[in-house]
């Protein structure tokens, strides 16, 4: 049995944690700047993150390397580093889940490379997988639980990612979802029910949306996805809301509260692993525990 | 499907839908071939472009914006658009053809996302436009140079994250700074932006997506050259 089943049979629903990079420019990181840097150059603040979702209740935290892929990392004129910020994402994870005295299962995130691959873009699929198989062998080394593949638009570059980290191992737990914000589907087209199916045939343990329009529109999804697939793990992982403009700066209205009815209407649209994604805080995740909780002894 | 029709036994409205047709289903190779007839026939390279390639475009763009193509379909369209319009390129400058108008356009500094003002870049194209794509990560600087350089109609720019956004303000300001903000039409697009940030900023329009900034572009360069609109 798989840790994330284990964690299932306890509760009957996992928790995950909230936005990374929301919290990481609340604390400073400058524009346009590489979180992943901060995994060794700030590791207090990245740290204090995971501390706070931690605290809030989370039962998945994913480590800060969303971006920790070749691909990302040389826009930074990082490239070379991929082992080490990784690694060093996982450490700090790993210390702030000890320290917090709670069980929780470490997820190395993975992102999308941010290109397309042949016949639509440059990259060639091979070339891809080694990128992915690159991060994915830090992450593992490092010490994760799982692998938390996100954001994806399409799904050969899921399956490239996938096939990765099978490279490195052949049993970690792998959790795939895709980023469905046009008209219902993803960038690339892909419907929540091909998507579902797709992943699921790649071996995934766990399969769903994150990322998006706010709530509402993956709730959709979540339906959609346990229509086709009644038995798979769904994850559900919504922003706070669409971002707003004031003054300039980025603002999400989703409140702790929206957040609670959305957990619990993904909860109730078949979604067992719910969490939150951009814009949410601690605040959100704290909201979304209690309304779970109150799932589970039916209150 | 269309190898098996003999385009030289075609009438000339038929070949026109049938490129159209073929850049729907992102065929490159029989594009090509129909537009090399075309002008065998003796078209004009202008009218191939226009009543062809273009008006091809524009169903590809309608469909891309009601969620009936998506960007894989795009893509393979705009490649056969690329085709298409590779042969029709120099012999448009020879014969004098009409000029739809320049684009400059990138990724604003800060930001490295590039597949939507790609496909902004590849709709325009497809329009008739030339354009001229800086890339990602393009300062006010780079924007203002290829400015000079072109002396485009229409600057656009593109952001993904919340953090660079606010970049595309500069780039407005450095314009008007050197008294060039009237000159050129300024789109803005990109996931988190929106119409009231684009007003905010002094840009001329905010777009949704690729197929909103070529109907966009067509309509604003329109008013501005005091033609009819499109």
């Amino acid at each position: 049995m798989n840790a994330i089943q284990s964690f299932l049979d306890e509760a009957g629903y996992l928790l995950t944690d909230g936005a990374m990079g929301t919290m990481l420019f609340a604390s400073g990181l400058g524009h346009g700047g590489a979180p992943e840097l901060w995994n060794v150059e700030q590791p207090d603040r990245v740290a204090a993150v995971h501390s706070a979702y931690l605290e809030a209740g989370s039962q998945i935290i994913l480590t800060n390397t969303f971006g920790g892929s070749r691909y990302r990392l040389q826009l930074h004129n990082m490239e070379s580093r991929v082992a080490e910020l990784n690694r060093a994402a996982v450490k700090l994870l790993r210390e702030a889940v000890a320290a917090s005295g709670k069980k929780a299962l470490v997820a190395g995130d993975i992102g999308p490379s941010g290109g397309l691959i042949q016949p639509l873009g440059e990259l060639t699929y091979e070339e891809v997988v080694d990128g992915f198989a690159e991060q994915a062998a830090a992450l593992i080394e490092g010490g994760v639980d799982i692998l938390w593949i996100e954001t994806m638009a399409a799904l050969d570059e899921v399956k490239a990612a996938v096939e990765a980290v099978r490279r490195v191992s052949a049993d970690i737990p792998v959790v795939t979802t895709m980023t469905f914000d046009t008209h219902g589907r993803t960038m690339m087209g892909v419907t929540p029910e091909k998507a579902a199916n797709t992943l699921l045939s790649y071996g995934a343990a766990a399969v769903g949306g994150n990322c998006g329009n706010g709530p509402e529109e993956i709730i959709a999804v979540i339906q959609k996805m346990h229509a086709i697939a009644p038995q798979a793990i769904l994850v559900a992982k919504a922003n706070a809301g669409i971002p707003e403009l004031v003054a300039g700066q980025p603002v999400y209205r989703a409140s702790p509260e929206a957040m609670a009815e959305y957990a619990r209407l993904a909860y109730d649209a078949g979604a067992r692993i719910i969490g939150a994604c951009c814009g949410s805080t601690a605040a959100h995740i704290q909201a979304i525990a209690d309304a779970l909780e109150g799932k589970r002894t039916g209150r | 499907m269309s190898e098996d029709i003999d385009i030289t036994q075609l009438e000339i409205p038929e070949i026109l839908e049938l490129i159209q047709d073929d850049l729907y289903d992102g065929l490159a190779d029989e594009v090509v071939a129909s537009v090399r007839e075309l002008l065998r026939r003796g078209l004009t390279p202008y009218d191939v472009l226009t009543k062809g390639l273009v008006a091809g475009m524009d169903i590809v763009g309608a469909d891309f914006r009601d969620g009936i193509l998506f960007v894989p379909e795009v893509l393979m369209a705009a490649k056969a658009m690329k085709a298409g319009m590779e042969l029709l390129r120099p012999l448009l400058a020879e014969t004098g053809a009409p000029q739809i108008g320049t684009m400059v356009i990138g990724t604003v500094k800060g930001d490295i996302h590039d597949i939507g003002k790609n496909l902004v870049a590849m709709m325009m194209e497809g329009a008739g436009f030339n354009v001229i794509n800086l890339g990602i990560n393009v300062d006010a600087d780079k924007f203002l140079n290829a400015y000079h350089e072109h002396k485009p109609d229409i600057l656009g720019m593109s952001a993904l994250l919340t953090t660079t956004m606010p970049y595309m303000g500069v780039v407005i300001n450095t314009l008007k700074e050197q008294g060039l903000r009237d000159k050129v039409l300024v789109l803005v697009g990109g996931a988190p932006l929106n119409s009231a940030f684009a007003e905010e900023i002094g840009a001329d329009a905010y777009c949704r997506d690729a197929a909103v900034a070529v109907v966009t572009a067509k309509k604003l360069l329109a008013i501005k050259r005091g033609e009819p609109a499109v």
